[in-house]
This record gives structure tokens, sequence and C-alpha cells, in this order.
């Protein structure tokens, strides 16, 4: 291997430079990100979150993605990031967490555009100004057609905390509820929420800028 | 109350729009609605940790997966992994994919009649050293036929998907290859403007380039950086 130091050059780099442009996750991103036993290259990271330690209730959240027709979208990952029971998200400074909740999953679509993740509802987090965040999950949404990642956000609609939540005050009254996920019933002995994601058109989720 | 956003939104205009009319996918697959611009809290400030305990010792050489070599132009890919400031990110994780020397995903999905090979999974993954550099080894993966419009083909290119330091650093796109005459023809690759889409395009490098070995290429990752100050904007 050559000896060429390639850290140096970009240390010598001066003023800001442009980002590198997002690009389409496209229809085979399951070889690499979500493998699971298909292709004798295991995955690094699943749509079960719940540790033997992780503190917090354990649900089930589920829905589908669907595009400007209505349609499912069977090629569609959906990864999410949240903080455990206590409110604490995993590996930071700010609030760490000493258990093996990892706080980060990977899911990708079946033929009905269906998602689902088993977790634990994640606790209230801090906000900006002092203030504290009802209970969230961060949501990132990649697929053949979508050149970068859309984020948002999932709630819970049996939560007190939504009316004052510093974020979802920013968002339209119209389109709060695209945001809010419905508890119905259970799936596997936990309370199963559902949140469904429209890409476009009647419905359409909220999704941020940020 | 104001709005502090850790990392500059400038950035972003890096970005292609979600909605780029000649890639057919995009037009129903791209909300209408505006999107709504929150501010950057723990959670989007946190990310998840994946670091090399994650990652065997293999994983960055794709052609050394199977009993026997895959077939094709056997290259090394590397470079570094950075801020907007040239900062490096150490502890990165990185997950590439890839078709094979034929232009053939393992997928099941991809029905394109050109051979499959049996020594080639096309996945690979690493995480950035301490200055932040990372190396893969691969073969060129070859171009092939889409149905986006009459006689498409996608340039020859590779997947990359990091995470760097943050919820809000995440990444996911596509590295192509110098001289490739299908790049301007692409309607993916032409979604950004033709001086960001150059930061897609590796550069043929011969002091990658291994003697008797393989062709070496050199593509920098960079990242959304936070701001050199704090900065605050007023609320929208």
């Amino acid at each position: 291997m050559s000896e060429t130091d390639v850290g140096d050059i970009g240390m010598a780099r001066t003023g800001r430079s442009g980002l590198t442009p997002s690009q389409t996750v496209g229809p085979y991103f399951n070889i690499g990100l979500t493998p699971s036993d298909r292709y004798g290259f295991p995955a690094l990271v699943g749509d079960d979150l719940i540790t033997d330690d992780a503190v917090g209730d354990a649900i089930r959240i589920e829905g589908r993605v669907l595009d400007g027709n209505g349609d499912p979208v069977p090629d569609a990952m959906v990864e999410i990031w949240q903080a455990d029971g206590a409110g604490r998200y995993s590996g930071g400074a700010d609030a760490p967490s000493n258990t093996t909740f990892k706080g980060f999953g990977r899911c990708e679509c079946d033929k009905d555009g269906r998602y689902r993740f088993r977790t634990v509802k994640p606790g209230r987090v801090p906000g900006p100004d002092s203030s504290e965040q009802a209970p969230h999950i961060n949501v990132g949404v990649f697929a053949r057609g979508i050149l970068r990642r859309l984020f948002t956000r999932i709630y819970f609609d049996d939560e007190a905390a939504n009316g004052a939540d510093p974020v979802l005050a920013l968002v339209p009254a119209d389109g709060r509820a695209t945001l809010i996920a419905k508890r119905d019933g259970t799936a596997d002995h936990m309370p199963r929420y559902v949140f469904d994601i429209r890409l476009q058109g009647e419905g359409e989720t909220v999704f941020f800028e940020a | 109350m104001t709005m502090s956003t850790a990392y500059p939104l400038d950035s972003l205009k890096a970005h292609p729009p979600y909605l780029a009319p000649a890639y057919v996918a995009s037009r129903t697959r791209s909300p209408r609605r505006p999107l709504v611009i929150i501010p950057h809290t723990l959670s989007e400030l946190s990310g998840p940790v994946y670091g090399h305990e994650s990652v065997r010792d293999l994983d960055n050489d794709l052609t050394r997966q199977h009993d026997g070599e895959p077939l094709g132009q056997r290259i090394v890919v590397r470079g570094v992994v950075m801020d907007e400031d040239g900062r490096p990110l150490p502890g990165t994780l990185i997950e590439i994919w890839q078709a094979n020397a034929a232009g053939r995903y393992i997928h099941a999905v991809d029905q394109h009649p050109a051979p499959l090979d049996h020594n080639f999974t096309g996945a690979g993954r690493c995480v950035t050293d301490p200055k932040g550099r990372y190396s893969f080894t691969t073969i060129k993966p070859g171009a092939y036929p889409w149905r986006n419009h009459p006689n498409a083909w996608r340039p020859n290119h590779i997947h990359f998907s990091l995470f760097g330091p943050s919820f809000l650093t995440r990444l996911v796109t596509q590295m192509y290859f110098p001289g490739d005459p299908l790049i301007p023809l692409d309607p993916i690759a032409c979604s950004v403007d033709e001086k960001a889409r150059e930061r897609l395009i590796a550069k043929f490098d011969i002091a990658t380039t291994v003697p008797e070995w393989a062709l070496g290429f050199r593509f920098d990752l960079i990242l959304r950086g936070r701001s050199a100050t704090p900065f605050e904007e007023p609320r929208s």
C-alpha cells in the first residue's frame, strides 16, 4: 500500500467547502444496509431495539409508507433514533445512558409498504430554551425516488405533553395529526402504535428541514 | 424565543431537491407541503455510535468474502471523511453496496440479464480511523440499464452510507468514476448542480494504486459541520 497520508490533504483545506451531495438509496440498499440473513453479510442494525437492560415500556410501532398515488412503497427504508424510557440518548455526553440500548433502528418495508419496530417508549428530553419535549422518535425515510433523506418525528397520541411540545408548536395546526402515532390495541402483548408515512398528497406527512 | 441551529442550514443547498422531474420516481415520492424548519435539539444533535467493535476486519475487502475471487477490475477506494471545515471525522461508520463487474446486483429484484458472480456479494463496511481515513478493496462495478426513460443506463457507481457525529450528519450518496460518459445523461447524478456533482466523482490516484494489484481511486466525503461560533436566527 502507498504511504501517502491522505489525512493531511483534508487538514490543508481553508474555508468551508461544500457538502458531499445526497443521492437516492436506490432499490438495492438491502444488500448493504438491511441484509438480514439473505446474502451471507451480517446486518449491523435491525428493527428490534429492545435489549435486556433497556429502560422503558416495550412497545410496537408499525405503519405503511405510501406515495403520492396512495400506493405502498415496498422499497422504502425507515430509520429511527430515540431516547430510552428515561429520556437518555445512547452514547451522548449530554445525557449518558449506562445501558446497552442503542436507540437506533432500521427496517426495510415489505411488499405492502409496511414497516415495524419493537422498542421502548421514549421519555421526555430537553428542548430549546429550557423547555422539555414531549416523548418522540426521530425518523428518516429513504427510498428509490427520494434523493435526500426525509426527516419527520413520531409523537404518541396518549401523551398530554404534546400540547406544549416546542417542535410540534412550529408545525401548522392542520399538519400536526400526521406526526402523532395512534394507539391501536396490542401486538405480542405490547402496546401497538400505528404511524403511516404519506410522502405526498392527501394527508401528506409533515417533514422537517433542520 | 430564538431558534438555534448548531449546523448551518445554508450548507444544505448542495443537496438535490426532493422533486427532480427527470428522475421519474421522484415525482410521486417527493413532498408537496413546505418543509417545517425546526431547531436543533438534543434529539438532532445526538446520534448512534457504531465503532470498531461492530465491524469485522475484512468487511472492507469485498474481494475476499467468498472462496474465490470475483471477476472484474480490482480497485482500491480510499479517502477522508471530514466536515465542512476540513476537520477529519474519526469513528464514522461507512457502509457501501454495489453491482458486480457485469452491472448486476445480487438483489432478487434486479432482473438485468447480466451474469451474477458467486464470488461477489457487493456489500462492505468500515469505520474511519483516528484521522478520518477509510479504505475499501473491491471491483469496479459495471453500468446497468434501468427504465427511467428509453435507453437509460446508470453510470458506474458505488453506494455510500455514513453516519457522522449526529442525526443531522447522516448521509446516503453515490460515488461515480472519473470520465464516465453516462454521468451527464443520468437524472440522479444530474439532480445536483454541476459544481456539487464534481464532489460525487472519485479521482484516479496513482498513489493509491497498488503495483501489480489494483487501480486506486480517491473519494473524500464532506459531512455537515457545526458552526464555528454559536449561531442564532430569529424564529420564522
